[in-house]
């Protein structure tokens, strides 16, 4: 007997959900049958917004296009603003922007683990995790002034220095998480509901992941050794010793063992960073903002954040702002297209487990 | 893997370890005490280091900032008396502000926790509202390091001191044109300029003209109300650069250089009248009478004439410029350069009377009944004398005398050795005129070299070419030998005494100082006066005259109603851009009288 349809409705206002969005689901008993994505509770028009605002000011608009982790559309701004006017930046600001990027992506995975295993029920990790986050916001709270918003990586290079002391804390603070996430794992990765709830869930099929396009962790969990940072290495990736980590499997379980294995890497790149650092200028002086103008050209720059691949594509008529700036963010595939396809089949209470696996990010699908 | 599996039942259970340990997260009342010292919480604003020029709140894409007079601020010059004021209910805390800021004013502090259940309270007030505390808790701020401003000037090529005593070769070579673009582009656009020159050109919008790229529209713009640029451009006091935002840590953009930049896209009065191409109204049939070819004289002119009047000028001299003319040596502004100013004047309908002295080949009185409105623009022209023994001796002269003869294309004999005292731009002018014509000089001040009037860049000028200041130098007689030309000048030394009132100190003479040098020829330059003369004596009475000026009103209007003055016989400023300004008004104001 055919058990009876219901249609559910899950957010825009659910704990569950990553942000502001929500899945319209189809249901029969417990299984989903179909799944609709419907956005567009906070698209705010920044790509619109730039268009009108100089090259100085767009800066500080685009970290608030993915809240968690805004350092990767400062890193891609930046980048494509140097690469069509081809300004240089400093070697030492290139080494400070990687180590913002690295302690972005540890803090992102810091809350990811808080999403993902709140969405299991398991809400202690969440506690313990967001609380360590508060120590990588404390650093960039030391280097940049903000602690959420850093507005730190703008083109040229970076607005200051490291202030002093800062490497010490750094590196203290990167001892302090090394040892947490054994605990971690006891707490998470060790424990069998976690277990059954990953295991075989939400399976990306490989051959259809390059097709959809799927990037970041959900397709370094598929097997698929794809990262930005490898693949096309920007600022100084290519000089820092570091692997690409690929899982056979395709599940929310592989995926998080692609983040758990990262988050460990990040610590170890934010070392090699600080070991590394040469002295020197942190930032290639801009002329006055107001008559700041870059020659016409076009520039695609690509970013590897926490959630895979991120890109800008940004044009410049030779004025004194951007004529257009596309924003193209891993967001956009994993929550919609990818979401709608792997929630069918799978149960319900799964829902909110799987959008946190794919990273979903609601402000960066709608810009 | 089977259901029950030991270790991933027990593994989380080692969780329990984190009991009774100290929380991670920090209790309210310590917050406050976590604020690094790169926070960007609160704005904070040192008031007297503020200047109003507004680039905070330009820059602010939240519209966060709004530009308000305050209770305890006035205007005056180089301030607006405008001081920013935050809602922070749209502000967020991107610290762009900061770093825009010329000064180093403005900056964020450590302070975060703002509580209000009234919307009004986000209008706040940096420096005002946290007067008491914010400047302790200072945490984000901007030094002339991190500052976006740009502060350092474009250097401006001139030719070396040792080649330019050689000629009369204009020593400022002026900008190129990428030179120009960036030095266009460090203005911020903030128009404190525009309210400290006299003539309120529209430097703000000339100048982004050039960061544009369009000298074409610069120059349009510039010829607004100023028609002289070029020599404005060459010879201004510059008060505009004084006032720039950027001199409170940097350089002033060079607004007198740019400007000569853009007056230089055209080469002759055709192509000025191509591009500027006013528009010359029909003739209205008013004459207008204007006495003096100098700055004010022909400013009113070319306004007047554009506004369609008849008018001419009456000049005692041969060439027009005035003091511009015969009183600024050519290496600072070429003859060919006024005359392409002044024929482009004529192209659009002045006339210039030239050698017609009014007083002397036409009557005063005649002229102004047979107009509708007179100007006057007869400058000072008689120098003053030092008053001392000795000054009517073969070789005792007036710089203004001398640079007169020169400039009009003459010679004067002054000998090898000559002694230059003032300290202002007519002295430097002197010295530096003698120093072409191959004499060794020096120039003796009262005053210390700080001290000395002139343009600093004039007493660098100077110095390079050799001619040597003698400052805190007392002239006490000029002595002669039996044929009674000039052969030692008698001096003491002075010390500075502080002013007791608080002006600039005084120099008194140090006793037993007394010295003699031997010298061919002494050049007074310590100031000149009008001469009225031309005047007949039943009209002085009318026409009020103080301090050696007319009394002239907002409008430059003299006692009498159809006689307007303007310049250094009206104007205490005594500069050429006072003296373009005057005439500027003075055509508003006839236009008004005669027109609407």
């Amino acid at each position: 007997m055919r058990e009876k349809s219901t249609t559910l409705y899950i957010g825009p206002q659910h704990p569950g959900i990553t942000g502001n969005m929500m899945v319209k689901l189809q249901v029969e008993g417990d299984t989903i049958v179909k799944a609709e994505t419907h956005v567009g509770y906070l698209h705010r028009g920044f790509e619109k917004l730039m268009e009108r605002r100089n090259w100085l000011q767009s800066f500080t608009i685009v970290c608030r296009i993915c809240v968690p982790e805004p350092d990767p559309n400062e890193e891609n701004y930046s980048r494509a603003v140097e690469e069509i006017e081809g300004r240089e930046v400093p070697e030492r600001a290139k080494y400070i922007r990687v180590m913002t990027l690295e302690l972005a992506r540890i803090a992102t995975y810091l809350l990811w683990y808080g999403g993902q295993s709140g969405s299991a029920g398991l809400l202690t990790m969440g506690q313990w995790s967001v609380g360590d986050r508060n120590y990588i916001l404390d650093l960039f709270e030391d280097l940049t002034g903000g602690r959420v918003y850093h507005m730190y990586i703008w083109p040229g290079g970076v607005r200051r220095d490291l202030p002093e002391g800062f490497k010490e804390k750094a590196l203290r603070t990167m001892d302090y998480l090394e040892k947490r996430l054994d605990d971690y794992d006891k707490l998470l990765f060790e424990n069998s509901i976690f277990q059954k709830r990953a295991k075989g869930v939400g399976i990306i099929d490989k051959n259809k992941a390059i097709e959809w396009g799927v990037v970041g962790p959900p397709l370094r969990g598929c097997g698929i050794q794809s990262d930005v940072r490898k693949d096309d290495p920007y600022e100084v990736y290519d000089k820092l010793d570091f692997e690409v980590p690929a899982m056979e499997g395709g599940d929310v379980w592989t995926r998080a063992l692609v983040r758990r294995f990262e988050i460990r890497q990040s610590i170890n790149l934010v070392r090699q960073v600080l070991d590394k650092m040469p002295g020197g200028e942190y930032y290639n002086k801009i002329p006055n903002p107001h008559k700041w103008t870059i020659p016409a050209g076009d520039a695609f720059v690509k970013t590897e954040s926490a959630r895979g691949e991120f890109g800008y594509y940004m044009v410049s008529d030779g004025g004194n702002k951007p004529r257009r700036v596309h924003v193209k963010g891993p967001a956009y595939v994993h929550g919609i297209t990818l979401l709608e396809n792997l929630l069918v089949g799978e149960n319900v209470a799964d829902v909110s487990f799987i959008m946190n696996s794919l990273g979903t990010c609601p402000p960066e699908i709608e810009r | 893997m089977a259901f029950f599996d030991l270790k991933g039942l027990l593994s989380p259970i080692t969780g329990l370890k984190q009991f009774g340990k100290k929380p991670h997260t920090i209790m309210f009342p310590d917050v406050a005490e976590h604020a690094s010292d790169r926070y960007r919480g609160l704005h904070f604003n040192k008031l007297d280091d503020c200047i109003g020029c507004g680039n905070c709140s330009t820059i602010c894409m939240n519209e966060a900032i709004d530009m308000i007079e305050i209770e305890g601020v006035e205007g005056k010059k180089g301030d607006s008396g405008l001081r920013p004021r935050v809602d922070n209910g749209r502000c967020c805390w991107c610290a762009l502000c900061v770093e825009v800021c010329p000064t180093g004013s403005l900056s964020l502090t450590k302070d975060y926790i703002f509580v209000t259940p009234d919307a009004d309270d986000f209008l706040w007030t940096p420096g005002v509202d946290n007067k008491e505390n914010g400047e302790q808790i200072i945490s984000f701020h901007s030094d002339k390091e991190t500052s976006l401003s740009d502060y350092n000037r474009i250097p401006m090529r001139e030719l070396d001191g040792s080649e330019r005593i050689k000629s009369f070769a204009e020593a400022v070579l002026g900008y190129n044109e990428e030179e120009a673009r960036k030095e266009a582009a460090r203005c911020i656009s903030c128009g404190l300029c525009t309210e400290s020159c006299p003539d309120h050109m529209h430097i703000p919008e000339y100048i982004n003209a050039i960061a544009r790229g369009n000298d074409e529209d610069a120059l349009r713009i510039i010829y607004d109300n100023n028609p002289l640029p070029e020599m404005c451009g060459k010879v201004c006091t510059r008060r505009c650069e004084d006032v720039c935002a950027m001199t409170h840590r940097g350089d002033a953009i060079a607004i007198r250089w740019l400007k000569r930049y853009a007056t230089e896209t055209a080469e002759n009065a055709e192509i000025t009248r191509q591009i500027v191409n006013p528009e010359i109204k029909e003739a209205n049939g008013k004459k207008i009478s204007i006495i003096g070819a100098g700055p004010s004289g022909l400013t009113a002119g070319y306004y007047l004439a554009l506004r369609g009047f008849d008018v001419t000028i009456y000049e005692a001299k041969a060439n027009a410029g005035g003091m511009t003319f015969y009183g600024i040596p050519k290496y600072r502004l070429p003859a060919e350069s006024l005359e392409k100013q002044v024929s482009y004047m004529q192209s659009i309908g002045v006339k210039i009377n030239f050698n017609t002295r009014v007083g002397k080949d036409i009557d005063f009185k005649e002229l102004y009944n047979n107009s509708d409105a007179v100007f006057m623009g007869v400058g000072f022209e008689k120098p003053w004398t030092l008053g001392i023994t000795g000054e009517d001796l073969e070789g005792s002269l007036q710089a203004v005398t001398y640079l007169d003869v020169i400039n009009g294309g003459g010679e004067m004999e002054i000998g090898n050795k000559v002694v230059v005292i003032g300290g202002g731009n007519v002295a430097i002018d002197a010295a530096r005129v003698a120093r072409r014509k191959g004499a060794d000089v020096t120039i003796v001040y009262r005053r210390r070299v700080e001290d000395m009037p002139a343009d600093w860049e004039e007493i660098e000028g100077a110095e390079d070419e050799g001619v040597h200041i003698m400052p805190q130098g007392i002239p006490l007689e000029i002595i002669g030998d039996k044929n009674g030309k000039v052969i030692k000048l008698k001096f003491a030394r002075s010390e500075m005494i502080p002013d007791p009132d608080g002006g600039r100190p005084r120099p008194k003479q140090i006793e037993g100082s007394e010295d003699i040098m031997e010298v061919t020829s002494v050049i007074g330059a310590i100031g000149q006066e009008g001469d009225y003369s031309f005047i007949p004596d039943d009209m002085k009475d009318q026409i009020k005259i103080e301090r050696g000026r007319f009394v002239v009103n907002e409008d430059k209007q003299t006692t009498l109603p159809r006689l307007f003055a303007g310049g250094d016989s009206a104007n205490r400023t005594a500069d050429a851009i006072s003296a373009i300004a005057d005439g500027f008004r003075a055509v508003k104001a006839i236009e008004k009288m005669l027109i609407k």
